[in-house]
């Protein structure tokens, strides 16, 4: 197990260093930097050197290369040129919004996913099948922008029951208790999170219907219905337990896409997390807080799988470690 | 559904010799194509035929006003292309009627009862199970339905999309605009029919030029193992641990610092990054196909490697990556259509769904129906081909079951 682990995540570090070398080599190759902004074309060349020495821009290629290296080794992210704060300091605020966000919608839509896939495959060619077949093939093939703007307009602008933006109430928040601020934060992610889950969720119940449909034709389904055991027991102890098996993957795999979707949502509906700092940054070209973004959203990713992986150990002993 | 082909074949004649209740239903169809199918009880071929023949006469009828009637369109960029058009919707009819033409030819026999069932294709036996399975075929007919929209989107549109001031300025719906007015006073209608002409080529060239490259990289991946295996799978890995939005973001975002922000830009860059599921299904199939006897036969007879992958390998995981073609058409327009509406994607004035998307967002209020009809557009589109792909997934192999997009 230990082993396993171990293996798993040394073979992280090429990957780190994969992205983080293309990320670089995007950079480099396009025109300008972070301190464009700073300069007017009146600007007199030596500001502009001297700025440019003060960040180190001046330096060969090479250099850069090897000094962004040594520095995400030893844990320094840099400085952000055009938010004049620490990578690290920025990264530290927003990420535990996406973090927070993205969690909450993943267990929504695995949840959910399941629930309907396996209400689904009980009674197979149903009404109730067709019916959420139809709707699930339909959320599923929605843009996760364009959901957005529905919800919006159904829930924020037509109904006005909950909030079109934000993450908390920007008046009210700081004199709430502490209830109601949890509620308040609650109130806030429903829309995001639906508009980051349902199509998810749909694909998700897509999947595990076809995954239940498979199990209920095994061997040992049919051994267990013999057995006189209750259809129940039969569904929940011997078909659930094994078509989940393969929806612990897609947990991990669901994961950029999550991180995708969120970039949008949060653009959306104002949620101040890593999407919205990605965006701006790329817009501004604020290397090292790219950098960091794609490095933080690969350990994430990376994350993500070998904790589906260990999940998946953990709940088929049929596998072995290789 | 189960595996075998050949009992559910004789079924389908077997149960309607005739064609239908009685027998002239068949040759209805030469009358007008898809009754014969409804009166014959197969009311959703015969809808899709009717809808297929609907556009066309609408497009016969709005191309005939519309000419008269508006201003033609200006723009070079948008010329009419009506022999393109016009090609279109000859083309279309053809369609609808060969199996009504040659079913008269023949005298109103049905050839297909006489034929042997012995020996049929994989390509025979995957159409057949393809045709009985009732969601892919609607997928297909609406798949066909855009395309000709499409094709013919000269024909059917009243106004120029890029043309400011053809009407009120964010009006409503209605008569004289199908889909309303933006804050331009531009046609949404026109401009969303010419965005289902650019949303399509983008989906259809960016998946060709992903699925070509995906094919290669798991062909030679999978065939030659080793050294060459390992580096392209941790490129592969790589670029799926990365949300591929974020991805693309950072690319094009870097090209717009250069100013080279342009439809080309997007195509090759989503064509670029979307080749991984299909390498590794590619891969995965050449590993298992290069161990089976007819490989290990040609090797021994001394063809050389590129004949081997291209004539022997690539033709046997096709299956596949027709599929994941399929599939990864409907969720590229849906990664074209974020882009552009984070203001990324094809540069402004040039109507694209998630252009327009991102230009009634301001309006969302005021004017919801900027937003609702291009976004319902991309909901249909995407839908249709979700519905084929899964059509095509479950004719040519029951087994597999899909594992995320692209």
């Amino acid at each position: 197990m230990i082993v396993y682990v171990t293996r798993k995540l040394l073979l992280t570090i090429p990957l780190l260093w994969g992205v983080i070398t293309l990320i670089f080599i995007l950079v480099q190759l396009s025109p300008g930097d972070a301190t464009d902004r700073f300069f007017t074309p009146e600007t007199p060349p030596e500001v502009r050197a001297m700025v440019m020495e003060k960040w180190g821009l001046d330096q060969p290629v090479g250099v850069q290369y090897i000094r962004m290296l040594t520095n995400l080794l030893s844990g320094e992210f840099g400085y952000s040129i055009p938010q004049e704060r620490p990578v690290f300091e920025i990264i530290g605020e927003k990420l535990p919004n996406t973090i927070q966000l993205s969690l909450v919608t993943l267990f929504f839509l695995m949840g959910t996913g399941v629930l309907l896939g396996l209400s689904q495959a009980v009674r197979q060619y149903s009404w109730w099948d067709n019916i959420v077949s139809v709707v699930s093939l339909f959320f599923y093939s929605m843009p996760t922008f364009w959901l957005a703007l529905v919800l919006i307009l159904l829930f924020a602008v037509k109904m006005e029951a909950l909030p079109i933006a934000g993450m908390t109430d920007p008046v009210m928040h700081a004199m709430m208790t502490p209830t109601e601020q949890l509620w308040d934060r609650l109130v806030h992610m429903i829309l995001p999170g639906a508009a980051l889950g349902i199509a998810g969720a749909a694909g998700i119940a897509r999947y595990t219907r076809a995954s239940m449909l498979e199990v209920v034709q095994k061997d040992y389904v049919r051994t267990a219905r013999a057995k006189g055991a209750a259809e129940r027991v039969v569904i929940t102890r011997h078909a659930l337990r094994n078509a989940l098996l393969p929806i612990i993957t897609l947990f991990g795999l669901n994961l950029p896409f999550l991180f995708s979707g969120s970039v949008l949502v949060e653009y959306i509906f104002g949620w101040p997390g890593m999407g919205r700092v990605i965006v701006d940054a790329i817009f501004q070209q604020d290397t090292p807080l790219i950098i960091a973004c794609f490095f933080v959203y690969t350990l994430l990713v990376v994350g993500g799988n070998l904790i589906a992986d260990l999940l998946y150990l953990l709940v088929d002993p049929r596998i072995r470690l290789r | 559904m189960n595996g075998s082909g050949t009992t559910a074949e004789q079924e389908v004649p077997a149960a309607n010799p005739s064609g239908g209740l009685f027998p002239g239903c068949r040759w209805i169809g030469l009358l007008c194509p898809g009754l014969g199918h409804i009166l014959a009880g197969r009311i959703l071929d015969g809808s899709g035929f009717l809808s297929l023949l609907g556009v066309c006469v609408w497009a016969l009828w709005g191309g005939a006003q519309g000419y008269a009637q508006f201003e033609p369109l200006g723009s070079p960029k948008f010329s009419a292309h009506p022999w393109i058009a016009l090609g279109a919707l000859i083309l279309w009819p053809c369609l609808l009627w060969w199996r009504a033409i040659a079913f008269a030819l023949r005298g109103g026999r049905d050839i297909r009862l006489q034929k042997k069932q012995e020996g049929v294709s994989q390509w025979t036996l995957i159409r057949r199970r393809f045709v009985r399975n009732r969601a892919g075929v609607l997928g297909g007919y609406l798949v066909l339905v855009l395309i000709l929209l499409a094709l013919i989107t000269p024909m059917i549109t009243p106004y120029n999309p890029l043309l400011i001031d053809v009407g009120g300025q964010l009006s409503a719906p209605g008569w004289r605009h199908l889909m309303g007015t933006d804050e331009f006073r531009r046609d949404i209608f026109s401009r969303v029919m010419y965005g289902a002409r650019i949303s399509l080529a983008i989906g259809f060239i960016a998946v060709s030029i992903s699925a070509t490259l995906g094919t290669a990289i798991g062909a030679i991946s999978g065939y030659f193992g080793g050294l060459v295996d390992q580096a392209l799978m941790w490129v592969t890995d790589l670029l799926l641990s990365l949300p591929r939005l974020v991805l693309l973001l950072a690319i094009i975002g870097f090209f717009r610092a250069a100013g080279a922000q342009s439809l080309f830009l997007i195509v090759v860059v989503l064509g670029l990054t979307g080749w991984m599921g299909v390498a590794r299904i590619v891969r995965s199939q050449v590993l298992s196909l290069k161990e089976q006897a007819f490989i290990q036969a040609a090797r021994g007879m001394g063809l050389p490697t590129r004949i081997l992958l291209l004539r022997h390998l690539i033709p046997n995981c096709l299956a596949p990556v027709i599929v994941y073609g399929s599939l990864a058409i409907g969720s590229t327009i849906l990664v074209e259509a974020s882009l552009s509406f984070l203001g990324l994607g094809v540069p402004p004035p040039t109507p694209t769904w998630g252009n327009i998307v991102n230009d009634g967002r301001e309006y969302l209020r005021s004017a919801w129906w900027i937003t609702m009809f291009p976004g319902g557009m991309i909901v249909f589109a995407v839908m249709s081909f979700n519905l084929l792909g899964d059509g095509l997934r479950d004719a040519m192999d029951p087994k597999t079951r899909q594992t995320g997009g692209g």
